[in-house]
């Protein structure tokens, strides 16, 4: 395998607090050298003198749509758009059609991903067979065939003796699971219920959707005894109520999409279909209360949610578009972000994205040490880029944040030392 | 919200009455009170609208709003086709390419009645230019000519609407024709305007539109000039929204009885179609209260109106009233 030495860049490891100029070196796939690099003889030389070396980006939830809806997009588009953002693991939930719930589809996708030369694909497998809530699935041939960590898909699972067992029977092979905090019968509408969905007309969804759902899961988690991880927290009373859970049970933990952060329910004010969103986008002291979450160490992990979708599932009125915004083209912009507003040091920032989720998941990567694999970005901090339609890498257009404008790019993305992505010119 | 006025400030589309200042509410009452003159002569037609085309598009059926909506045209001289879509029918074909066909027949203006908020504005964001629609009512968010031909019949009867209370009883959480009058009511200057209901039939946070919240007919029906019943869809009471249509009546059904707080010379007003004896008693909407059939036939000046002035053609009234 090649030996690659960048050269003359920052080092930023947001895991060990390292912070410094120097060089990294690469070697079979793994980081063998920090800092002051001697006696080291690459095959490729990457001067990176005014740039930044940061561990690769995970991202926490990103639907590929492929198995099942390659139409939006698929796991070699998606794999490759989300390298050219810095992102070096996508990780995956089973709501695929078919269903990760079996070895031999994690197998599929798995053999597609590394076929696909960008970032890797971590597959979550189903807690429950096809995602139905009524039979546990074969977490251990899941586990054996990569899967790190179970995951509801985004159904919470019904009923809570299914669920109290599935959390039990992962947590027996040391397996997390991931849960969708909601109760599916309150969150039969389309957007956050408050003011702007009244004067639409449009059903709203309450925060109660989300409260009622994680309470119910941080009481069956406890009496699991699982680890638990709650995903998308969308509200202030959500963050309050994981807040006072985690004081007794430090077993669990939850995330945030990064959409969440920085755009509201008044977004949607002229029926912009971009930001119907699952969850919905709710109102400016929820979207507060998620960021001091983060600065406090209430919520951890940040995602892009990333979900592609084809330009007919965004066409139409409101209610008949489907919920979801596309997000890996924008995920490093938005965090770094979070460091220009002042609601996260860089290294929280950084962390929220990379060694936060690898801890979760039990990942080598998210960090940049000696031996850990080589998953990380090289990024030009004074580069603005506008963010626009022939700006996405995704397939999925459907980006909230078309118009914004981001500091910094990258230039380089490293995936187990191979070079995945290098932004022309 | 501003996709239905031009650059000048001038209605080219009609799809909500929020956010519309009272100098162009008012003139929309101007101009349907110029048109009401033509409806009472024996000539009932003005060239305004000679060679243009009108779509009437309805996804969900209705006698009433169509048919005023093709009168207004044809008393205006306009070609009309109305397409019935049952979207039953046509999933396959999207909004988009169902517009676009339809606009290659050279119409000049859509009529859109359809069940899902937003379709009128998705519509005006989408067609040619010169080419303008009207929301015949999209789902829960709006239905302006409704509103604008209550507030038609109001002045008619109760003439400023400053010192007006105004009273909007039912169904409020489901109502386009309730958003769009709180609306069109406040914009004309209402002195007051109220909703009553269970709070099964509120939307969240409704006191954000400007209105009063009451869950006490008798209460808020106190000193009212105007009382609007809303139209209670029978299929609500099969959810968990309310117990049955006998005990909504008992609470919130008008009669006269319970109109005895009021003012003494309130009128009530229906959109229709009436349920009897579940939003109201048969005496009080037959009664010498009711201006029920006024809003009826006022609802085709109204339409002349608002085709007129999005086609740029309404008679200018601030020379005829000089």
């Amino acid at each position: 395998m090649s030996r690659i030495l960048i050269r003359n860049a920052r080092l930023i490891d947001p895991a060990s607090g390292f912070d410094e100029c120097g060089d990294i070196a690469i070697a079979d796939g793994r980081i063998v050298g920090l800092g002051q690099v001697t006696d080291f003889s690459p095959d490729t030389d990457i001067d990176a003198t005014g740039q930044w070396i940061i561990p690769g980006l995970i991202d926490l939830a990103a639907r590929l749509r492929e198995p099942g809806a390659a139409r939006k997009a698929d796991i070699a588009s998606e794999a490759r758009a989300a390298a050219a953002g810095g992102i070096t693991t996508l990780v995956m939930p089973p709501d695929t059609d078919p269903v990760m719930d079996t070895p031999s589809v994690i197998d599929w996708v798995t053999h597609r991903a590394d076929a696909a030369h960008g970032a890797r694909v971590v597959t979550l497998g189903a807690l429950t067979r096809g995602n139905q809530g009524e039979t546990l699935s074969s977490m251990a041939a899941l586990a054996a065939a990569g899967c790190p960590a179970m995951s509801d898909a985004g159904v919470p699972i019904a009923d809570s003796l299914v669920l109290r067992r599935a959390l039990e029977y992962a947590q027996t092979f040391s397996l997390p699971s991931l849960l969708t905090p909601l109760d599916p019968t309150l969150s039969g509408g389309f957007m956050h219920e408050g003011p702007t969905a009244t004067r639409l007309g449009l059903a709203g969804i309450p925060v109660a959707a989300e409260t009622a759902g994680l309470g119910r899961q941080i009481a069956v988690a406890k009496a699991a005894a699982a680890r638990v991880h709650f995903g998308r927290l969308s509200s202030a009373e959500g963050v309050h109520l994981l807040n006072a859970a985690r004081k007794d049970n430090r077993a669990l933990s939850g995330d945030v999409a990064i959409h969440h952060l920085f755009l509201t329910d008044q977004d949607a004010m002229d029926y912009d279909a971009r930001f119907h969103l699952n969850p919905p986008l709710r109102d400016i002291v929820d979207r507060e209360a998620l960021r001091q979450a983060l600065a406090d160490g209430v919520i951890e992990v940040i995602c892009s949610d990333h979900q592609p979708h084809d330009a007919d599932a965004k066409a139409g009125p409101f209610a008949s578009t489907a919920a979801g915004a596309s997000g890996v083209d924008t995920l490093l912009g938005l965090v770094l972000r979070l460091v220009e507003d002042q609601v996260l040091s860089l290294h929280a920032a950084l962390a929220a994205v990379t060694i936060a989720p690898a801890r979760l998941l039990g990942l080598e990567s998210g960090q940049l040490a000696a031996g850990a694999p080589a998953d990380l970005a090289v990024v030009n901090p004074n580069a603005p880029w506008f963010c626009r339609l022939e700006t996405l890498n995704s397939r999925g257009t459907n980006s909230p944040f078309l118009g914004w404008e981001f500091s910094a790019q990258v230039s380089h993305t490293l995936v187990d030392g191979r070079l995945v992505h290098t932004t022309p010119g | 919200m501003s996709v239905q006025l031009n650059e000048q400030g001038e209605l080219r589309h009609f799809l909500t009455t929020e956010g519309l200042d009272p100098q162009r509410l008012t003139r929309i009452l101007d101009t349907a009170e110029s048109f009401s003159g033509v409806i009472g002569k024996s000539v009932k037609t003005v060239p305004l609208l000679r060679g243009r085309t009108i779509i009437n598009l309805f996804f969900e059926s209705s006698t009433r709003t169509r048919t005023t909506f093709e009168l207004a045209a044809k008393r205006l001289s306009a070609d009309v086709l109305n397409v019935s879509v049952d979207t039953t029918t046509t999933k396959g074909e999207s909004l988009l390419d169902m517009l676009h066909n339809l606009q290659a027949m050279q119409a000049d203006m859509f009529v859109i009645r359809h069940a899902q908020s937003g379709a009128a504005e998705y519509f005006a964001r989408h067609v040619d230019a010169g080419v303008a629609v009207l929301n015949a009512g999209d789902g829960w968010h709006a239905h302006p000519t409704q509103a604008m031909l209550d507030a038609f019949t109001i002045r008619q009867h109760k003439g400023a609407f400053e010192p007006l209370r105004i009273a909007i009883v039912g169904d409020i959480r489901h109502s386009r024709v309730a958003r769009s009058q709180i609306h069109a009511f406040n914009g004309l200057g209402a002195g007051e305007v109220r909703v009553i209901a269970p709070n099964t039939l509120l939307p969240a946070d409704i006191d954000s539109l400007g209105v009063q919240v009451f869950n006490d007919l008798g209460a808020g029906l106190r000193d009212v000039d105007v009382v609007i019943a809303l139209r209670l869809q029978r299929e609500r009471m099969q959810g968990a929204l309310l117990p049955g249509e006998a005990e909504f009546f008992r609470h919130y059904g008008l009669t006269e009885a319970r109109l005895q707080s009021a003012h003494p010379e309130a009128i009530v007003m229906h959109p229709g179609p009436i349920n009897r004896g579940v939003e109201i008693d048969s005496a009080l909407a037959d009664g010498p209260r009711s201006v029920i059939l006024d809003q009826v036939t006022n609802g085709i000046a109204v339409r002349m109106a608002v085709m007129t002035m999005v086609l740029g053609v309404a008679p200018d009234h601030t020379r005829a009233a000089s």
